[in-house]
């Protein structure tokens, strides 16, 4: 189901953690879709000199991350900002149809660390991440009124069929 | 260390067994001496004709039913859908709804479903937390216009075992027939049908070690069943197609060896199932059990772990040589949480760390003890990596 190379970064996945007091921030996905990513990056001088991050997610996800600090480590801002969700799966030797939208998110969160670390040297407030792109995670069900979650395919309540 | 990477335990059974030995040795002579096909007239048919309703013979004593009560299908799905459509098709219309679990199998849920297109009222009947279901619930809804009820006798992804007799008695003052999937309890849980009042029952082949491919259903003699294979008189006209014979051979055999090991091996899949569950509760912080704690089938074990995320789990267990299944959304292609597991009201976030160990007799404490010695450290590894896991704690998410 997933390539060598997915299967290598899962096994031994680099750049693992935490980077106290990071330049930037930037934080995709929650854990009811079911992944989650944390992106950690150092600056200097227009560099990222170190990156981290912390996956909550399937092996897709895991891999994404790691392959996402390996590109950038050591590369530019602006080409780190280039770096797009096709490439990362390209040099992951690809990855399963339905792992393409919901698990290879590592793109967008190092764009959202380096968001906020723009924000930061300039002065601005950190533009609010993500938070108006967050997904429902409730639906209603329509003939008695419980919520459910996202994910149910019928009502808690009263068993009906959600859609 | 090396030695140790070779092992594999294998703790899937709900998703397959191996074939036993014995009952591999039973079927082989079909496959190629005794080919003749059942339905001809002379003696080579005649006589596998005979050998096949020897097997009905056992697979009904399995249960407690007649032999002329037992329709080979070539699986549990195809049992579960015949009881559905068979018993709807037969009545088309006279009756305009469905009844069926919350956590029943795929293939019960998109066989009511599918009347949802014929104008037909399906109802799902909610189940607690423990997934037991809601008998009060079923009095309410059930009614005249009630063509059918099916509630499944074990589930196999949390493994709450269901009061078969008392909801079938329910449904039975309402004159309504019930349906009920034991494909998860075959083997382990004592089943017999006239005893539990059920008018239809699916049973499946691997659950007792017979090949996949092979299925029976038990129909209650006189209860009316329109087939969904149309074809010869096969299987008295209610399923067409020439017999798997080497199948019906192997389900035999597999009947016949369950029938007279039941107890002993009941009673060693409880033993393994119990001491993973405690090991498990007691070894990893933060976790949960899943299903009823009593009520569950022998040899099944589902578990909740915080924090991380389940397909990852199973994989990483998968390079220590453990294998066990997850109804995380990530691990379905539909990208799914397991409807089973929102049904017990289980928060998303957290359904996403579940684990599934199913166990057979061919499991032994000292693959208990082996998956407690990685199972820790995996966890425990990937929750080191996990945003929503700080200070040996889940961190509270928007879920």
């Amino acid at each position: 189901m997933y390539t060598e190379k997915v299967m290598e970064h899962f096994a031994s996945p680099h750049n693992v953690g935490v980077i106290e007091n990071a330049d930037g921030v930037g934080e995709v996905g929650n854990p009811v879709c079911g992944d989650m990513m944390t992106f950690y990056i150092k600056v200097k001088d227009g560099i990222i000199e170190d990156i981290k991050y912390q996956t909550f997610g399937c092996v897709a996800a895991i891999a994404v991350s790691s392959q996402v600090t390996d590109m950038v480590k050591g590369k530019s801002i602006a080409e780190a900002k280039a770096l797009t969700k096709k490439a990362v799966a390209e040099a992951l030797g690809g990855l399963p149809k339905e792992k393409m939208h919901c698990s290879n998110l590592g793109a967008e969160a190092l764009l959202e660390a380096i968001k906020n670390y723009e924000a930061s040297i300039s002065g601005e407030p950190a533009p609010a991440i993500q938070k108006s792109k967050r997904p429902k995670r409730h639906k209603i069900c329509g003939s008695c009124g419980v919520k459910n979650p996202i994910t149910a395919n019928f009502c808690m309540g009263c068993g009906k069929g959600l859609e | 260390m090396k030695d140790t990477q070779k092992r594999i335990v294998y703790m899937d059974h709900a998703a397959a067994t191996p074939v036993k030995g014995p009952v591999l040795e039973a079927m082989l002579p079909y496959f190629d001496r005794d080919f003749a096909n059942p339905s001809t007239v002379y003696d080579l048919g005649f006589r596998i004709k005979r050998v096949m309703e020897e097997q009905r013979a056992k697979v009904a004593e399995l249960i407690g039913a007649d032999p002329e009560e037992i329709i080979f299908t070539s699986s549990g799905a195809e049992a579960n859908n015949l009881a559905i459509k068979g018993t709807i098709f037969s009545r088309f219309r006279k009756a305009k709804r469905i009844i069926v679990s919350a956590i029943e199998h795929h293939s019960v849920l998109n066989s009511a479903r599918f009347f949802e297109r014929l104008d037909y009222e399906v109802t799902f009947l909610p189940v607690d937390k423990h997934g037991l279901v809601d008998s009060e619930r079923l009095k309410q809804t059930l009614d005249q216009d009630t063509a059918l009820v099916s509630i499944m006798h074990g589930n196999n992804e949390v493994g709450t075992i269901e009061p078969i007799r008392e909801l079938a008695a329910i449904c039975h003052e309402h004159g309504v027939p019930f349906h009920t999937d034991a494909v998860a309890t075959i083997g382990s849980v004592e089943i017999d049908v006239r005893d539990m009042d059920v008018d239809l029952l699916s049973l499946s082949g691997p659950p007792l070690g017979a090949p996949k491919g092979i299925g029976a259903l038990y129909f209650r003699k006189n209860t009316r069943l329109m087939p969904l294979i149309h074809g010869g008189i096969q299987e008295r006209g209610r399923r067409g197609g020439t017999e798997n014979v080497p199948g019906i051979v192997g389900l035999g055999k597999a009947a016949e060896l369950a029938k007279s090991s039941l107890k002993e091996r009941a009673a060693h899949l409880r033993r393994l199932r119990d001491t993973l569950i405690t090991n498990i509760l007691e070894g990893i912080p933060h976790v949960y059990l899943t299903g009823h704690p009593e009520k569950r089938l022998p040899g099944h074990a589902s578990f909740c772990i915080e924090a991380i995320e389940g397909e990852a789990l199973i994989f990483m267990l998968s390079q220590n040589g453990i294998y066990a299944n997850t109804g995380s959304a990530c691990a379905s292609k539909a990208l799914k949480t397991s409807p089973v597991l929102v049904a017990l009201g289980i928060p998303a976030a957290l359904a996403q760390g579940s684990i599934v160990f199913t166990l057979e007799e061919t499991n032994s404490l000292d693959d208990i003890d082996y998956t407690m010695r990685h199972l820790p450290a995996v966890v425990e590894r990937l929750r080191a990596m996990s945003p929503i896991w700080k200070n040996n704690a889940p961190v509270a998410t928007m879920a």
